[in-house]
């Protein structure tokens, strides 16, 4: 057989992964607990448990085998179960922090780092396993470590459950307190969303939706490095010629999500589910998508001219994926989770970036508000009023939105956090201090919108 | 895995006796070196071989750290990656 590469592209591909931090961010095994039904807790638990285990305990070996044989680096191999309160008919809250227990020490027992899913679907209105387990969060947050959650509050179909959101706003500051001798690390692991994806592989907000199969293998890539060294090469191409090499690079990034999640696939023997085509950073300097955006002309991230790139930006990524991968879906589109990148702590320090223009951001890319370290004694009302925006943005616009924003206890703006590890550290945000609790404790539900009508 | 072939690379200071280590560590394995391209850039040896593993006596992962002991003595450093990871980044 002849040798069908050159020297350059096998050399790029070596320099992508060594110098440029190209990674699969994570493999995540969506499992199915529909089977996981009983009369009583201790069954209903045991059994979740046990699935987990059966399913699970494979990841992370063949996770390993597979970064040994292709040479790429996976650096989360993580599960998500079937939203908790659609399958676990448990009696009362603390069963639901049993049970998160229970997820905490199948997730250690086969080695992921987060177990996502313990999760409502409140879009429209709270069942009563749905209010059980959203009162429970606080308890399950605090208890465990690597357990993740996710509320679904709104919907483009549904309209914004404001209850939801006026709940969600009080769970994160009792995640917060609750974990406040640990920097309100409780609130990381806690989002809430408007049109949750059901085959999203980031934590924290994965959850192995209800139309999903038995079980799937979800991929999430990353390479704002590779991005940001190829727009570096070309510092006077015009904006289209920049689109053309994102695209190009976000192809080939892509790719390896591809090879990675068949290969996983085959050998887990679980159908292949997406590759997210997503732009996932991390505090590594140079993988940072504010300074992707830098590089494109701007002095700071979170200046004028910012939603415009990054709008450019993100559309560029999903085209060059979608050409690279047979199935794509998750959140696939630009991350921008403040503390995990060091470039937007820097514009934060710098005074660019502001929560307002996070805000207009998210607009144009996925996620939405995204690790965003708040002061400690902003009030559960006014976290709500924040999430009813980035709902709204989500909701009108047919899109995901998210919000996971940590209000440090006893941290005023300008602090600065630890959070450790990938999810970096932050500088304190600043927010507006006019107050929203009029309208937030109304309750009730934000329609649905016209979708025919759309300017 | 379809192709048993893998891509080895070693970038390092030239010096005498790289290929022959590199190659002595594959045959004593048995593992075939299908192709191999030699260059020198910015006074840096760059070397790509194309090794056919399917009648290697090691597994991968065994060849792998053979290599990375390979790579310390001769203090340069070397990657070995499973072709397809090049088939499927720069070929549709």
């Amino acid at each position: 057989m002849p040798v069908t590469f050159g020297a350059d592209e096998i050399l790029e591909t070596i320099r992508m992964i060594e110098a440029e931090h190209l990674d699969i961010r994570t493999i995540t095994l969506g499992i199915s607990l529909n089977d996981c039904s009983g009369s009583d807790a201790e069954t209903i638990i045991k059994k979740i448990y046990n699935k987990i285990i059966k399913y699970g305990e494979n990841l992370v070996p063949v996770a390993e085998e597979i970064e040994r044989d292709y040479g790429i680096p996976i650096i989360n191999k993580r599960v998500s179960v079937t939203p908790l309160s659609l399958i676990a008919a448990l009696r009362d809250e603390e069963e639901y922090v049993k049970c998160a227990h229970a997820m905490d020490r199948a997730a250690k027992e086969i080695g992921v780092d987060f177990i996502g899913g313990f999760s409502a679907l409140v879009h429209k209105g709270f069942t009563k396993q749905d209010r059980l387990l959203v009162n429970a969060i606080p308890a399950a947050l605090s208890e465990t470590e690597r357990v993740c959650s996710s509320v679904n509050v709104a919907s483009t179909k549904a309209g914004i459950n404001m209850d939801a959101v006026y709940v969600m706003g009080q769970k994160i500051k009792e995640t917060a307190r609750r974990t406040a001798h640990k920097e309100s690390i409780g609130c990381t692991k806690l989002v809430v969303f408007c049109n949750a994806p059901e085959d999203n592989p980031f934590m924290a907000g994965a959850f192995h939706g209800v139309g999903e199969p038995e079980a799937a293998v979800n991929v999430g890539v990353s390479g704002p490095g590779v991005v940001l060294k190829a727009i570096k090469q070309h510092s006077d191409a015009d904006l289209g010629t920049i689109a053309e090499i994102i695209k190009k690079t976000a192809f080939k990034v892509t790719r390896m999500g591809e090879l990675v999640g068949r290969a996983a696939s085959e050998r887990l023997k679980v159908p292949f589910g997406i590759v997210d085509l997503s732009l996932a950073p991390t505090p590594a300097v140079g993988d940072s998508v504010a300074s992707i955006l830098e590089a494109m002309g701007l002095e700071r991230c979170g200046g004028p001219g910012t939603t415009a790139a990054l709008a450019m930006l993100n559309d560029a990524v999903k085209k060059g994926g979608a050409m690279a991968s047979s199935y794509v879906g998750g959140l696939s589109g630009a991350f921008i989770p403040v503390s995990e990148d060091a470039g937007m702590v820097e514009a934060v320090e710098a005074g660019s970036l502001s929560l307002e223009k996070l805000e207009a951001m998210t607009s144009v890319c996925s996620v939405g508000l995204d690790m965003i370290a708040l002061p400690g004694d902003i009030s559960a009302e006014t976290i709500a009023a924040v999430i009813a925006d980035e709902a709204a943005i989500g909701m009108i616009n047919n899109k995901t939105t998210a919000v996971r924003v940590i209000p440090v206890e006893g941290k005023k703006a300008g602090d600065r956090v630890e959070f450790g590890g990938l999810l970096g550290s932050a500088v304190i945000m600043d927010y507006k201090k006019f107050d929203a609790s009029g309208f937030v404790v109304r309750g009730g539900r934000i329609p649905a919108p016209i979708q025919a009508l759309n300017n | 895995m379809k192709s048993n072939r893998i891509v080895i690379t070693v970038v390092g200071k030239d010096k005498v006796g790289i290929i022959a280590g590199v190659a002595n560590v594959l045959a004593k394995y048995n593992a075939n070196i299908v192709d191999i391209s030699q260059t020198i850039m910015q006074e840096f040896f760059t070397m790509i071989m194309i090794v056919d593993i399917s009648k290697c006596t090691v597994d991968f992962s065994t060849l792998k750290q053979l290599l990375d002991q390979c790579a310390q003595e001769l203090q340069v450093k070397i990657t070995a990656q499973h072709e397809d990871v090049f088939h499927y980044m720069h070929r549709i």
